[in-house]
């Protein structure tokens, strides 16, 4: 692991600094997978709009930053980040610009069964059971996010819920950015053994608004008849930039609910692939997006139908103000024998202003013959019916929209399998749609 | 019901609008004193509904001539917002559905709104909740709708009570109600009506646009105004409510016009 690889990119070479220091493991199959990651992180271009999937997603300002990878995080206490801490859950874990910190995590209403903890200490201990899904469900041939997470691999969540049992409080992951100019690599393993049931709360936040990136990846592996609730929140500072991978590989019979909602970052990108391996997968996938003035938040989802009888369902909403741009890739894939697959796709959008900016765009590969797919999308502004039905009811023209706008974001936040959690977003929802 | 001396509430005179640039209203003269109940009937296309809109400040109709006085004070100064914190309301004829906003977080809004204008307290979610229950029991209406979307899957006669439920909580000075009895069946019809009578008092007044006669043998006009291209061409007593039922429309439609509220 040298800096020999390098290209000519400031961004991908300052990104790159922090490669040599990292400590090779025990575990052959862990320096394999770091070093091939390093060689194609190494082979790959920052995309441009030139590229298919980049199309309405200009990273360039990217390129023109300079960050650097984290050494030291500062103190914190609870007491710090209080307010991010989710009540009721089965254990938190919270990273510090990607740093794991014991010592603000909490453990302690964890069932003895469910395995909670930090990716380098369950090398240790775990390795055998990561070993078959680790960096295997998340691709990085041809993602250089991806590899790029996955060659600076050493620390990230594991979550493993034990076979046949439901765990009934969720588990919260918190990626606490505090540092600008700074780069973190946030990962998360999630392995449902068959017959298990578990809610995990992935969840990104800032306490300074200056400019980071976040590259996240996370890895889900649904067992047979398991079922995983994953809620993803993106709250990062208005400046930041925010790459997310989500690979998830559903087995027989399992389901996987998905909630994305991304209020921050001055560009996001959130790639999500659910793959339906076996016969009887359920999947929904739903995501919001409420963003304002320069944002750009980009959502690119595949559901891949490789196997009959699967069903997924996906409402995606976007609301978008001032001169944000908001984009939603939704590829369905239904292979070749992924007979009687049933699938519904929405994606609905709210433009606030002249200047917001939607690009939406379904993308349905059918290969095979006896299947249900039906796909929409819808761009509008409030309707005029609606918001004269407030105002008849003594609601004044900017209470009328606010409450309009919060309606229809609601619809995804309502989802939301935690009461508290649903209700905090809701508060941030209304508050953020609530203006002058 | 006529009271002696009452105060008059609307004064309409020569009220003219349009749609698209199509003249709707053609000079409408109305006069409403408080404690009246005023019924407007007319054929689809009368342009009942459009004064009922344009009293309300829908922004698809254009006024184009005329003046309308509400308490004195012109109407067309306030806007939608305004006018209902003033005290008009009205009940429409295909309620919106809101999903993603809870019932009772919508009426109870409303209802603060017009509380603040008042001078008088708002109230909290609790205390709202104990309030709004008792107002819907005049409805027979069951709780679980303060749960749900405004309107949301409403059936048409839940969404009819909803609308006089709100009308209940904002007592307004007039209440417009636009072919409130559409799609009732006769208990829904009877429940409405019922509601409707119990919030009538001589401080207020109520219009009832309706295109049948069905409705007034439940709520009992004192004056009943018939619409036609645009212009109120007759006006009489609750009876001419039977005429137009025995005759139809076309049965008194060469009459001569009568100035409302003579």
């Amino acid at each position: 692991m040298s800096m020999s690889m390098v290209t000519g990119n400031s961004y991908l070479e300052s990104l790159l600094q922090g490669q040599p220091q990292l400590p090779p493991s025990p575990l052959a199959w862990f320096n394999r997978l770091r070093a091939s990651a390093v060689d194609r992180a190494g082979m790959l271009k920052v995309p441009t709009t030139r590229d298919e999937e980049w199309r309405f997603t200009d990273i360039s300002p990217l390129a023109k930053l300079s960050f650097h990878p984290v050494r030291t995080v500062p103190s914190l206490q609870k007491e710090d980040i209080a307010r991010f801490y989710v009540e009721g859950t089965s254990a938190t874990l919270v990273f510090v610009d990607g740093i794991y910190m014991p010592e603000l995590s909490v453990q302690s209403n964890r069932t003895a069964d469910l395995i909670v903890t930090n990716l380098s200490a369950a090398l240790a201990t775990h390795a055998h059971a990561m070993e078959p899904h680790l960096g295997r469900h998340a691709a990085f041939q041809d993602n250089l996010f991806a590899a790029l997470n996955t060659a600076f691999l050493h620390d990230g969540a594991l979550i493993i819920a034990p076979r046949n049992t439901a765990i009934e409080r969720p588990v919260h992951v918190l990626f606490i950015a505090t540092q600008a100019e700074s780069t973190s690599h946030p990962r998360c393993l999630l392995i449902a053994e068959p017959g298990s049931a578990v809610t995990v709360v992935e969840d990104y936040v800032t306490l300074q608004e200056g400019p980071y990136i976040t590259n996240a990846v996370t890895e889900i592996a649904i067992g047979d008849n398991a079922q995983v609730s994953h809620t993803r929140l993106q709250r990062d500072s208005g400046q930041a930039f925010h790459m997310a991978n989500s690979a998830v590989s559903l087995a027989r019979a399992s389901r996987y609910r998905s909630i994305s909602v991304a209020f921050g970052a001055r560009i996001s990108r959130y790639d999500l692939n659910a793959r339906l391996a076996a016969e009887g997968a359920e999947c929904s996938v739903d995501g919001l997006a409420l963003i304002n003035e320069r944002q750009l938040a980009d959502t690119h989802t595949c559901i891949d139908h490789a196997s009959p009888d699967g069903t997924s369902r996906q409402l995606h909403k976007c609301i978008i103000d001032g001169a944000a741009h908001g984009v939603f890739n939704g590829k369905i894939i239904v292979r070749p024998g992924a007979q009687r697959t049933d699938s519904s796709q929405s994606s609905r959008n709210l433009l606030l202003s002249a200047r917001a900016h939607i690009d939406t765009k379904p993308q349905l590969e059918i290969f095979a013959d006896d299947v249900k797919c039906a796909h929409g999308a819808t761009v509008g502004q409030l309707d005029n019916e609606e918001l004269f039905y407030l105002k008849s009811r003594g609601l004044s023209e900017v209470a009328a929209r606010n409450l309009l706008t919060y309606a229809f974001g609601a619809e995804i936040i309502d989802r939301i399998p935690i009461a508290s959690l649903k209700r905090r977003l809701e508060q941030t929802v209304l508050e953020q749609t609530q203006r002058n | 019901m006529i009271y002696p001396d009452s105060k008059v509430l609307l004064e309409v005179r020569g009220l003219r609008a349009t749609v698209n640039g199509i003249e709707i209203l053609k000079g409408i003269d109305l006069t409403v004193r408080s404690g009246e109940v005023h019924a407007i009937m007319g054929t689809n296309g009368s342009g009942k509904s459009t004064f009922a809109k344009v009293l309300a400040g829908h922004s698809a109709y254009q006024v184009t001539g005329g003046s309308v006085l509400f308490e004195g004070k012109n109407l067309f100064d306030l806007d939608p917002a305004e006018r209902a914190r003033a005290g008009v309301f009205l009940a429409f004829q295909y309620p919106i559905e809101i999903p993603g906003v809870a019932n009772s977080h919508f009426l109870r809004l409303a209802y603060n709104t017009v509380q603040a204008q008042r001078g008088k307290d708002e109230l909290d979610p609790l205390e709202f909740e104990d309030f709004v229950r008792e107002k819907m029991k005049l409805l027979e209406m069951s709780p679980d709708f303060l749960d749900r979307g405004v309107n949301e899957g409403f059936s048409g006669g839940e969404k009819k009570r909803n609308e006089i439920l709100q009308m209940a909580l904002l007592e307004p000075r007039l209440a417009i109600l636009d072919e409130t009895d559409s799609g009732l069946d006769i208990d829904a019809l009877r429940i409405v009506t019922n509601g409707v009578n119990r919030l009538a008092n001589r401080d207020n007044a109520t219009i009832l646009v309706t295109h049948y006669q069905r409705m007034l043998n439940y709520i009992v006009p004192d004056f009943v105004h018939v619409m036609q291209s645009g212009r109120i061409i007759r006006t009489g007593g609750k009876d001419l409510a039977f005429d137009l039922e025995a005759h139809g429309y076309d049965g008194i439609g060469n009459a001569q016009p009568v100035a409302a509220g003579a």
